[in-house]
Parts: structure tokens; C-alpha cells; sequence
């Protein structure tokens, strides 16, 4: 099967975001994905969209996120652009040191780093590109003494 | 159709919050679920609670916000609150973020009633 293309561009609504999401998930099914990568790229999909939209472009409906997915036989490549004013990954807090754990939000990144294979931010911050192979085996997730 | 994204059961003193969404992802039902969450605490005073998880296959990082929000009102009326029947796709997101060590995780729902 050719690999599926998707581009398009939506307001900063979530529930837009959501319909994105959908249909790139409907694309990696079309392709026989597995539901491990189903659940890994619906949870970066809903991390990179939500951020485009919430602090990226501050809710402001007027405006887009940018989306450009390529899901092919091998893997899938991701990209998520926003018209905010960009940041610096680096200095997004670890979410488990201190008292960050206790906090209700800023594990997004965390959770993409985890789950994909690549992720890096270009054009400062403002377009995050995402890579997953296909039967990738992350996350690793450490079992320990719980 | 009712927009109740809880199902509630009393066992004894302890209240069962079962979650009936399969994917609790959009924002709208994330802060429904929120509220019905917290309510339990702060309209009803239950402060023994235990959030069943066995409907749910998907939950973002906004959902485990409203999580770690309501274990914390739970802790600051005195009570408990515990976490059973998490399938392991999202147990894993648990132990990625390290949650699995500030909120308290149980197998099941006997486990969970266990503890109290």
C-alpha cells in the first residue's frame, strides 16, 4: 500500500484538533498499525496539537495549526506547526523533580520524548516534528518497586 | 442521554467512581469529569474514594491534571483516594510520568477496597 497523506489546517479549537486526530488514526488503521502505535501517536498527537493551540497560538481562533502527516508502510511522520511566538524545549521543567510531580500539567513533552522515536522543535519552537516507527519498542517503561 | 461521565456505587463507607467514557480526551468531558470528581469530595463530603478505570482505554496528560487534582482535595479532607483496574497502556503512562508513586494504585477493585 503507497503511504497516505494528510495536510491541513485547522482554527486553535480543540475539538477541531480532535477531528485531526481522528483521522490520522483512521489512516495508521487503513495501514494495519498496531494499537500499541495507535495509543503512542494518539497520545503525542493529542500533546503537540493541544500545545499548538493552548500555548502556541494562546486560543486565539483566528489563528491555525498547521498539520502535515505522512503514514507509509514503515512509519509515520508528523508535523504540527503553530503561529505563536515559539519557545525553547530546554527549558520546559522535568515534570518528576521536586515539587512538579504534584503539579496538574507539564508532562506533554515528556510523554512525546517517551513514546516516539524522533521529536524535535524547529523554526523556535513553533513547529514540533514527530517520527514513529512502525512495532517501535517505546515506550520503555522501567517496572520497579511501585 | 444523561452527560453523567461518572457511574457511582456505594460499597459501605467507600464510594465507586467509574469512569463510562473509553477515551477521556476531549477537553469538555475532561472538566465534566473534573467537577463530578471534585463534587464528590466537596458537595457529597465522601472522602473515601476509589476511581475504577476498567472502562477506560485512552486518557491525555489533561486528564491526569484533573487526577492529581482530586487526590489532593481528597488528602486535604483527610481521606483516601485510590486508582484500580488500569489497563497497562495507561499504567505505563503512570510510570513514565512517575505518578504511580504520588497517587496510590491498586490491581482491582477487591485490592482497592482492601486498603481501606
Amino acid at each position: 500500500m503507497s503511504e497516505s497523506l494528510l495536510d491541513t489546517q485547522i482554527p486553535s479549537n480543540t475539538t477541531k484538533g480532535l477531528e485531526v486526530q481522528e483521522q490520522i488514526i483512521a489512516l495508521m488503521e487503513k495501514h494495519e498499525y498496531s494499537m500499541r502505535d495507535v495509543f503512542a501517536m494518539r497520545l503525542s498527537l493529542e500533546e503537540a496539537i493541544t500545545n499548538a493551540i493552548k500555548h502556541g497560538n494562546q486560543d486565539d481562533e483566528s489563528k491555525l495549526v498547521t498539520i502535515h502527516a505522512r503514514i507509509g508502510e514503515h512509519g509515520l511522520h508528523i508535523e504540527v506547526t503553530d503561529e505563536g511566538e515559539g519557545f525553547d524545549p530546554d527549558e520546559v521543567p522535568d515534570p518528576t523533580s521536586g515539587d512538579f510531580i504534584h503539579r496538574a500539567s507539564g508532562r506533554g513533552l515528556m510523554l512525546m520524548r517517551a513514546y516516539l522515536d524522533n521529536v524535535c522543535f524547529i523554526e523556535g519552537g513553533r513547529k514540533i516534528v514527530m517520527e514513529r516507527t512502525r512495532n517501535s519498542e517505546l515506550p520503555i517503561v522501567e517496572d520497579d518497586d511501585e | 442521554m444523561s452527560d453523567q461521565r461518572l457511574d457511582i456505587e456505594e460499597i459501605g463507607s467507600v464510594t465507586v467512581a467509574r469512569f463510562l467514557d473509553k477515551k477521556i480526551l476531549d477537553e469538555a468531558n475532561i472538566a465534566t469529569i473534573g467537577k463530578e470528581m471534585i463534587g464528590l469530595v466537596e458537595d457529597d463530603g465522601r472522602t473515601q474514594v476509589i476511581l475504577d478505570f476498567s472502562l477506560v482505554e485512552y486518557l491525555s496528560s489533561a486528564a491526569l491534571g484533573q487526577l492529581i487534582t482530586m487526590d489532593k482535595r481528597v488528602k486535604a479532607a483527610g481521606g483516601t483516594c485510590i486508582l484500580c483496574n488500569i489497563q497497562k497502556d495507561i499504567l505505563d503512562v503512570f510510570k513514565i510520568t512517575q505518578l504511580h508513586k504520588v497517587l496510590t494504585l491498586a490491581t482491582d477493585l477487591d485490592d482497592a477496597l482492601g486498603r481501606f
